[in-house]
């Protein structure tokens, strides 16, 4: 087994153990390189099939070829398709593109407020009906207690730090300083009423170990992380006002991974296009503190 | 391959670690001078700690509060770096990024010497399991490189290690803050300087400031640290983490899925699963998208069809046929560690996770308590506090299939849940062939202090015209068995018998409304079977259902009910294989109930003098 192979089986490992002990589980996928390899895994641990919902927060500010994307692929695998959004926030404009608030209110507003709502039921969830390719509004659904999200270690200090199964309280906090234990692949998967588990089956993996992975097993990746002939060409996806395209010439995953092999992104943060982050020294960390993925 | 940094709080694991990601060119651009600037912002000094302890909380009090992973390669090959807290207080969290690692750097600081950490470090990273640990003697440069100061330690702490059976690859005599022996030799020389051959020179060149060492540095020494080779030469042990059937989806293959943690399988193997003992042969190895292999070696998740279709619980192993065979035990003997304030008390329910099996469990003996500071031992001791290190015997309600740790560590190390944490975890040193102990003994108690009624059995059994009897419908879920009780309970009313249907929602509402809670089937048929004890021993024919009843769970309520008498009841597919089922149907239908009738009148439950 190479480092690939031993990577996969531990992601599949997790996302078994998530499917055996969780009964409302459903699963992240943000449109991204991390997240669709984590969905092509899920096919891996489930021989074919998909047994899990997958949500999508959707802030209306994504750049409309992942939302064409998400659709294209969730009608072509068949998935049980669900997202969620702050109508509150996007009625009232209540964003950083309106200029109401910073970068990171924003965020928490969009994404992190829509997640938490949406995870627990409590706001309206839009499932895809696979016999009309509409999204239907539902009401009134059970919460989520098991929580799949594709966050990796090498990103950034706090997803350091984070368990494979990472336990958030009733309101969707994270308790950073104390952690469970986690121990010879035994995990945290009992858990009291009112609070969920946040599972990071992509934890081990580096932004190279994933362009690796998509083209070993081929997985179809969404056009922006390719340059079209512009020059320039997105290494991390987003919404479109706080994240930048970064100048490259890569056409396709091979030339990616040469870029992060050897080329000028070698040693070169992924999230060095993300605006939010910079705003106070531990963005990401306050933002994940508070439910953010 | 995985590394932890490990040692007393304050000895320097998080300027070590730093300092290597540093001096390797491993941290993205601008990292090294986002921090210096920071630091200036908030007016501290620059550490190289800042760089692994991102969390606001761990600059602010200058500690590691959790273990961080950390990327870096060299020209031989890819390290996971666990950069894991010294402070006791996060012990949970050091073992945590121990747990993972293949190898062990243990840090302790020259001008503190040997303290209760490293000791502590040292015992549990052999309890884990990790035989390669170098020993990184630091802040060298605060005893002015002085050779006389290393060797204290490295003596001390030799003498320890020796002690628990540990020999460490090297002692280094490091300076993380400065720099010396980390990544390179001298103060400060940028790699660049060194020439093309800056390994080779590297390695024969003495620190400018420690010229009486000659061992490798930290860096060397990563590069030489054997990789475990995967297990695939022991005996095939595959713990069942689910069987799979996606009739739905129009896929009809029943998969039995898990991840083979030794040995290695092949298409046509006969396999046994325990601790149910059923049999089958492996008839394919599936995988997406293409199902191409016959075999499959230790470490991948996989799974397989058999050839035959038996019942298949998660939580099974799944070994080989005439290869070793792991030991499948209600009673363990086994060396736990402790890490919840909560201590760990005898008559507590515990839940005990090992590999993919979960079973309720309880303590029923301390032998001993290790002071693994010290190693100092105590006897005579009812619990164990939060950081003790003890020799117990842990026993479960229903058995649990294991290896000894030191045969096959994977099956042989398990978790102890309470409160929904994992507030401990251990190694088996041995498990005795034995079923039900504690079942056993609750019963043989039980009986044994029970006030049986003056009236006898059998003057009961001739005023009811009946004799008691527990009637367990069985069969896998979906199987309308409830249908079939009630029926039976309506039919042994009419026809003037005592007879009760004790439904399973009415259980869950009632008697169990609390094991939501508690959790467990387990403890729910456990309840049951006592229930059903009362309910015999007051001379009626009491029937329930349960669906997925497996040989140990009957075999189980058979004993709580005893001295009553139990007839069995199968409605569908036959899960059981140790004891055979008194009757078999294959759907619930009008026949259902004349063949239940005729059999308890077989049996004499019930004597028809109508016909």
């Amino acid at each position: 087994m190479d480092h690939l192979d031993k990577l996969e089986a531990q992601s599949v490992y997790i996302l078994r153990e998530a499917y055996r002990e969780f009964k409302q589980l459903v699963m992240l996928w943000s449109i991204g390189k991390d997240s669709t390899v984590l969905l092509w895994l899920t096919r891996k641990a489930f021989f074919g099939h998909v047994p899990l919902p997958l949500l999508h927060i959707d802030t209306q500010y994504k750049i409309p070829e992942m939302i064409e994307y998400r659709d294209r692929l969730a009608k072509q695998w068949k998935l049980n398709m669900i997202f969620g959004r702050n109508d509150q926030a996007l009625s009232a404009r209540y964003t950083f593109p309106d200029g109401k608030c910073t970068r990171l209110q924003c965020c928490a507003a969009l994404k992190s407020e829509a997640l938490k709502h949406t995870l627990s039921g409590e706001w309206p969830r839009w499932v895809l009906d696979h016999r009309t390719g509409q999204y239907v509004k539902t009401t009134g659904g059970e919460p989520f207690t098991g929580v799949i999200v594709g966050a990796r270690a090498d990103e950034e200090g706090s997803r350091s730090k984070e368990r494979y199964f990472s336990p958030r309280d009733r309101h969707s906090d994270w308790d950073v300083s104390n952690q469970p234990p986690e121990l010879w692949n035994q995990f945290k998967t009992d858990f009291a009423p009112g609070t969920h588990v946040r599972i990071h089956p992509l934890l081990d993996w580096t932004e190279l170990n994933v362009w690796e992975y998509i083209e070993r097993e081929s997985i179809p990746m969404v056009s922006l992380y390719f340059d079209q002939g512009t020059g320039q060409r997105y290494r991390s996806l987003g919404c479109w006002p706080c994240t930048k395209p970064v100048q490259s010439t890569s056409k396709n995953v091979r030339e990616i991974i040469e870029e992060l092999r050897s080329g000028k992104f070698a040693n070169l943060a992924e999230r060095s296009g993300r605006d939010q982050d910079k705003e106070d020294g531990y963005g990401l960390e306050t933002l994940r503190r508070e439910g953010y993925m | 391959m995985d590394i932890v940094v490990i040692g007393h709080v304050d000895h320097g694991k998080s300027t070590l670690v730093g300092r290597l990601l540093a001096d390797t060119g491993s941290l993205p651009e601008g990292k090294l001078e986002q921090v210096k600037q920071a630091c200036r912002r908030n007016a501290k000094p620059f550490e190289y700690a800042f760089l692994l302890d991102a969390l606001k909380d761990e600059q602010a009090q200058g500690i590691t509060i959790d273990s961080a992973r950390c990327f870096f390669h060299t020209a031989k090959r890819e390290y996971i770096i666990i950069d894991a807290p010294g402070h006791i207080e996060f012990l949970k969290n050091m073992i945590s990024g121990a747990a993972r690692a293949e190898a062990g750097l243990l840090v302790i600081d020259v001008a503190e010497g040997v303290r209760e950490n490293s000791r502590r470090h040292g015992y549990l990273m052999s309890m884990l399991g990790i035989r390669q640990i170098a020993v990184c003697v630091n802040k060298m440069d605060l005893m002015g490189y002085r050779e006389e100061a290393f060797a204290a330690v490295r003596d001390e702490y030799g003498q320890f290690l020796a002690k628990i059976g540990l020999e460490p690859l090297a002692f280094i005599p490091i300076s993380a803050r400065e720099g010396d022996n980390v990544a390179h030799r001298g103060e400060g020389v940028p790699p660049s300087n060194r020439g093309q051959d800056a390994r080779d020179t590297k390695a024969t060149m003495a620190s400018p400031r420690m010229a009486w060492y000659a061992g490798p540095t930290v860096l060397d020494l990563l590069d030489t640290l054997q990789k475990e080779p995967a297990p695939v030469d022991k005996p095939l042990r595959l713990p069942v983490q689910d069987v799979y059937k996606f009739t739905e989806q129009g896929d009809g293959r029943r998969i039995v899925a898990g991840r083979i943690v030794t040995g290695r399988l092949h298409v046509g193997d006969e396999v046994v699963f325990l601790p149910s003992a059923k049999r089958s042969r492996i008839q394919s190895v599936e995988a997406f998208p293409f199902s191409t292999h016959r075999e499959a070696p230790a470490g991948e998740s996989t799974g397989v069809t058999l050839q035959t279709q038996v019942y298949v619980k998660p939580g099974e192993l799944m070994v080989k046929a005439g290869e070793p065979q792991p030991c499948s035990s209600t009673k363990l003997e086994a060396n736990l560690f402790w890490l919840s304030p909560n201590p760990m008390v005898m008559g507590r329910r515990y839940k005990l996770k090992l590999h993919a099996a979960r079973a309720a469990a309880y303590l029923t003996a301390v032998h001993t308590i290790i002071n693994a500071s010290n190693l100092t031992t105590v006897a005579n001791r009812r619990q164990i506090e939060r950081h003790d290190v003890a020799h117990v015997t842990l026993e479960t309600l229903k058995p649990v299939t294991c290896d000894p740790a030191v045969e096959i560590p994977q099956t042989g190390r398990f978790v102890i849940i309470d409160e929904f944490e994992i507030a401990g975890g251990g190694v088996i040193l041995s498990a005795e062939q034995a079923s039900n102990t504690l079942v056993l003994e609750h019963v043989r108690q039980r009986n044994q202090a029970w006030v049986r009624s003056r009236i006898s059995p059998r003057e009961r059994a001739a005023r009811h015209n009946q004799r008691p009897a527990l009637v367990v419908i069985c069969g896998p879920q979906g199987g309308d068995m409830e249908s079939l009780g009630r029926a039976v309970e309506e039919h042994l009313h009419h026809s003037g018998r005592l007879a009760y249907y004790l439904g399973l929602s009415n259980q869950l509402l009632g008697l169990n409304a609390d094991l939501n809670v508690l959790g467990g089937r387990e403890e729910f048929l456990r309840r049951l079977g006592e229930t059903a004890h009362l309910f015999t021993d007051a001379g009626l024919i009491v029937i329930t259902t349960i669906a997925d009843l497996d040989d140990f769970e009957l075999e189980t309520l058979d004993t709580l009910n005893r001295p009553g008498a139990l007839v069995v009841i199968n409605v569908g597919e036959v899960q059981l294989s140790r004891r055979q089922p008194d009757l078999v149907l294959d759907k619930v239908d009008p026949g259902a109930l004349s063949a239940l009738h005729a059999l308890l009148q077989q049996k004499q439950y019930i004597q028809d003098y109508q016909i």
